[in-house]
């Protein structure tokens, strides 16, 4: 059993604790923000410390490796730019902002451990730990939107779990294990990978998790969760989350399932079909939304099915194209849709209104956060030169390769689709008249974490290659 | 490897825009000086490297720059010039210090403009350096969202209008120009313009679409930045409210990146589709210069006069360029160039002409060659290279592409398309000498009086594109020497004879 492998977990735990303690001294709040960003730091340095020392630890469950690692940066640059850009939010609800922050700090440890698990029951942990804090976090606003929301999330993500641990057991009664190792080893010695109980196992894990993806079809919770819980869990339940789901997915799909490829194609397909529905539902439905957090909402279910091509892409020989693909989409959805959001999070702490009507002239009110958020929404419809047109190229290259033809020119027929609702809100900040000359002033908080997340996007659009090639690197734990 | 002379070329206006924006305590002057000097450092560097191409002391070889890009697509970070794109390179370093004195005095937001202005320059420059298709669609978008603030921040009348319609035109033929690219790509597995070199299907490793398909995608992007008729409504409303620089650059170099994507991409990767495709092409052509050209014989605002007229100018590059010989590609990258100094002059005048007596209604404009002298004079001299008389550009380039079309064996009655482009110069001389008639001379008008002619530092982009229009004129080998030596230009004939008709 060695710790060390688990230091920057439970070093984020004890900073979660350590920042509801800070709470109770008479400090000013403005510290506890600055304490829990600084002090990721330390698992930072864990993270970093770790890299090249390839162990696993209580028995297999827990490993470290490129993969895990990759997404514990992710996680804790998440949890640092959601937390800078809640500094203003926490306003409005003064008394509990440690609480606010540690819950933060608690969900982003969760989805790290996740990263790590390779067994089963310690998935399911890491699952719920993740739920629950982000659930908490959805209602503290503590009005009827808030409250519905979390309601809707606890109640949707206890289905879900329900479907998981129903396809978890079927799975574990055909191999007699819960590691994923053992899983894939039973699995290939041909006693179970073409037997029915087995794909229905599988079947349920996909749903299972899809709903921490925002795939279909456990992906209505979202814009309503969405609409209600504060923006910057908004913004965290649309990076964080996905990316965790889609770890986990990976992690348990290409280590159990991963061979033979006849077993792997059928559940390829199975995410396939479903990627063309997510996409087209969701750029669908975000036609005639005129609430921008609900916009984001159904946005954020139609990346999840750009995403998932990066699932379907299984064949043997360029599968890695497809996991690297997956990875590296969300490293650019996630710098993506933070500036998206952190822009929408200041214009609505002014304008106290998330309808796209109120954008209005937003350009003449707030020229940098009306461009910024113009960008984000750029490189969320894929057009150079953002992050979003890197990822859109390269994941629909891994279905090419991987003779999903039909499902890349569904893809590329819904960026068209999705072009037509971001732009209209592109066109209603830069060419209505504003409802107001009130100018939309921004906190240095804010400033700073909309600053790094755009120049994210724009780095990433111009020389992908750094983050393409840690992803590359991180997909090599699968071969 | 060689010493990044094209990426410093390509890379300073962009350096000099961050330096803008980075210090907000640079003033008014330190603004210009910085818009000025990093554009031309670039025009210096440009114009040796011509000088030192046409003496045969460098090659392809010296300037080519290629390093890893996105190795997992195998994409490249891989710029280099030719005969082709030299000229093209020249003449955006050119006309974009020339917009930056142009600009001088823009009255408002003068950071951002001069900012967004050097943004532009590097996203031209880019395209006509990239030898990979996807770094030159990524620089075909950037150079978007600066040309849409500026027209929809200094521009005048329907700006905001005038700026999304160009938008929303280009980024159509983007997304057709994308989905082309990537079937490319994807039945290739390169984003090389050097290895995709004449295509033909047998060498395609997937077939995603058919190459003629793939063709009309990419096409279709070129010939809505052309403009070709039916696709050329954007243009007049965006030159027309655009600041006079934009209007300056907007005809000067922009129109010219649909032009030169035709040559690079269309002709040296599809040859065969191109001769398949010619007919059509060459018609439209002549619809573009004769519609064009009527159209214009109609306006009477001076700056929608000069920006019909572009439409069918334009119309003679792709006649030459689907003549798809080398006289006549050589002509339409000549006629390209000389268009670019000559409507680029035309409209820095009109800017002049506005600016001073605050109309541009020819219908009331009369006799100003009384009060500003200079600009008639250079007014006029540009009129007559517009519509080529010899010894200036305009005569060289059209006569170079009729001659090249003319005896083109690639499109059947090509003589006939010919003959009916060469009409269109008729017309051109009927708006042009009506059109300064009709504002310089006649009797002088009272409430003109007191307008002054042109300051020292506005005399200086004017007479520096006439100097370039006549030197082009009186000697075009200057030019045409190196733009027939591209390869793409030089072997079409060659290379066309491989799969005969």
């Amino acid at each position: 059993m060695n710790l060390y492998l688990l230091s920057p977990e439970i070093s984020v735990f004890g900073l979660a604790i350590a920042v509801i303690l800070l709470d109770l001294l008479p400090v000013r709040k403005g510290w506890l923000a600055a304490a829990s960003v600084l002090g990721l730091g330390v698992p930072l340095g864990f993270a970093i410390a770790l890299w090249g020392d390839w162990d696993n630890t209580f028995a297999g469950m827990l490993v470290v490796d490129q993969f895990s690692l990759f997404f514990k940066f992710l996680f804790l640059g998440v949890a640092a730019l959601v937390i800078l850009a809640s500094a203003d939010y926490v306003s409005k609800f003064p008394r509990f902002q440690g609480e606010y922050y540690a819950l933060i700090l608690f969900a982003a440890g969760g989805m790290m451990l996740l990263a790590s698990t390779r067994e089963l029951i310690s998935i399911y942990i890491a699952l719920e730990l993740t739920a629950v804090s982000l659930a908490a976090l959805a209602c503290f606003l503590k009005d009827v939107r808030s409250t519905e929301a979390a309601l809707k999330y606890i109640i949707l993500s206890a289905i879900s779990s329900a479907v998981l641990l129903y396809g978890m057991a079927l799975v574990f009664g055909l191999s007699g294990s819960t590691r994923l190792e053992d899983i894939a080893a039973a699995v290939t010695a041909g006693r179970a990978w073409d037997s029915p109980p087995l794909l229905l196992g599988i079947v349920l894990l996909v749903a299972g998790f899809g709903f921490k993806i925002a795939s279909v079809p456990f992906q209505m919770w979202v814009p309503d969760v969405y609409e209600g819980a504060p923006t910057p869990i908004a913004a965290y339940l649309s990076v964080a989350s996905k990316a965790a789901g889609f770890a986990i997915v990976l992690r348990v799909f290409f280590s159990a399932f991963g061979q033979p490829e006849t077993l792997s194609l059928d559940w390829g397909d199975l995410f396939a079909v479903l990627a063309a529905i997510t996409m087209t539902l969701g750029n669908v439905m975000a036609l005639p939304q005129t609430n921008i957090k609900r916009l984001m909402g159904y946005s954020s279910i139609a990346h999840a099915g750009y995403i998932m091509v990066g699932l379907a892409s299984v064949t043997l020989i360029s599968r890695d194209l497809g996991q690297s693909g997956v990875l590296f989409y969300l490293s650019a959805y996630t710098f993506t849709n933070l500036a998206a959001f952190i822009a929408i999070i200041a214009i609505s702490n002014r304008v106290g209104s998330d309808l796209i009507a109120d954008y209005a002239g937003m350009v003449r009110r707030a020229p940098v956060l009306a461009l910024a958020l113009a960008f984000a929404f750029i490189s969320l419809i894929g057009i150079p030169p953002t992050a979003g047109f890197m990822a859109k190229i390269y994941i629909f290259n891994a279905g090419i390769q991987n003779d999903l033809t039909w499902l890349v020119i569904v893809g590329v027929i819904n960026s068209v689709i999705s072009a037509y609702y971001y732009l209209r809100v592109i066109r209603i900040m830069f060419l209505a008249k504003p409802v107001s000359e009130e100018k939309v002033p921004s906190s240095p908080a804010l400033r700073l974490s909309l600053t790094l997340t755009t120049v994210g996007v724009l780095v990433v659009g111009l020389v992908p290659y750094p983050l393409l090639r840690a992803a590359e690197i991180a997909v090599r734990a699968f071969s | 490897m060689n010493f990044p002379i094209l990426s410093i070329i390509l890379l300073l206006p962009a350096v000099g825009a961050a330096i803008i924006i980075a210090f907000p305590w640079l003033q008014l002057r330190g603004i210009r000086m910085v818009a000025l000097a990093f554009t031309l450092v670039p025009l210096a560097l440009a114009l040796t490297l011509y000088i030192l191409w046409s003496t045969g002391d460098i090659g392809f070889a010296d300037l080519e720059e290629k390093r890893q890009w996105i190795p997992s697509i195998n994409a490249f970070y891989h710029l280099g010039v030719d005969g082709l794109s030299l000229p093209m390179v020249l003449l955006t370093t050119l006309l974009g210090s020339l917009a930056v004195l142009v600009s001088w005095k823009v009255p408002t937001r003068q950071r951002e403009y001069f900012a967004w202005l050097l943004v532009l320059e590097t996203g031209i420059l880019g395209v006509f350096t990239s030898l990979d298709l996807l770094l030159f669609f990524l620089f075909w978008e950037v150079e978007l969202i600066p040309m849409y603030m500026l027209i929809s921040i200094w521009g005048t009348g329907r700006r905001e209008y005038s700026a999304i319609k160009f938008v929303t035109y280009t980024l159509l033929g983007s997304a057709l120009m994308l989905t082309g690219i990537l079937a490319l790509y994807f039945s290739t597995g390169s984003f090389s313009m050097l290895e995709l070199a004449n295509l033909s299907s047998a060498s395609l490793t997937r077939q995603v679409l058919p190459l003629s398909t793939i063709f009309l995608l990419i096409f279709a992007a070129f010939a809505i930045k052309l403009p070709m008729f039916p696709f050329h409504t954007w243009l007049p409303d965006a030159h027309t409210d655009a600041p006079t620089a934009v209007s300056v650059i907007l005809a000067g170099v922009l129109l010219k990146m649909g032009g030169y994507g035709m040559i690079r991409i269309l002709v040296g990767i599809f040859p065969q589709q191109a001769r398949d495709f010619a007919p059509l092409a060459v018609a439209l052509a002549v619809v573009s210069v004769l519609y064009g050209a009527a159209v214009t014989l109609r306006q009477t605002d001076l700056k929608r006069l000069i920006a019909y007229s572009s439409v069918s100018h334009m119309g003679y590059v792709l006649l030459g360029i689907f003549a798809l010989t080398p006289t006549s590609l050589t002509g339409a990258t000549l006629q390209m160039f000389s268009h670019g100094l000559v409507t680029g002059l035309l409209f820095a005048l009109v800017g002049l002409v506005y600016d001073k007596s605050h109309e541009r209604d020819l219908r009331r404009l009369g006799g100003l060659a009384r009060q500003m002298p200079i600009i008639a004079v250079v007014f006029s001299v540009a009129g007559l290279a517009s519509l080529g008389l010899p010894g200036t550009s305009g005569f060289a380039a059209e006569f170079t592409t009729f001659v090249g079309s003319f005896t083109s064996p690639n499109v059947d009655d090509i003589k006939i398309y010919t003959l009916l482009g060469m009409l269109g110069i008729v017309v051109t001389a009927g708006y042009i000498l009506w059109m300064l008639q009709r504002a310089f001379y006649g009797p002088p008008q009272e409430k003109f009086g007191d307008v002054p002619d042109a300051s020292l530092l506005e005399r200086v982009p004017i007479f520096t594109l006439m100097v370039a229009a006549v030197l082009v004129g009186v000697l075009p080998m200057l030019l045409t020497d190196v733009i027939r030596e591209a390869p793409v230009i030089a072997r079409v004939g060659d290379v066309l004879a491989l799969w005969p008709r």
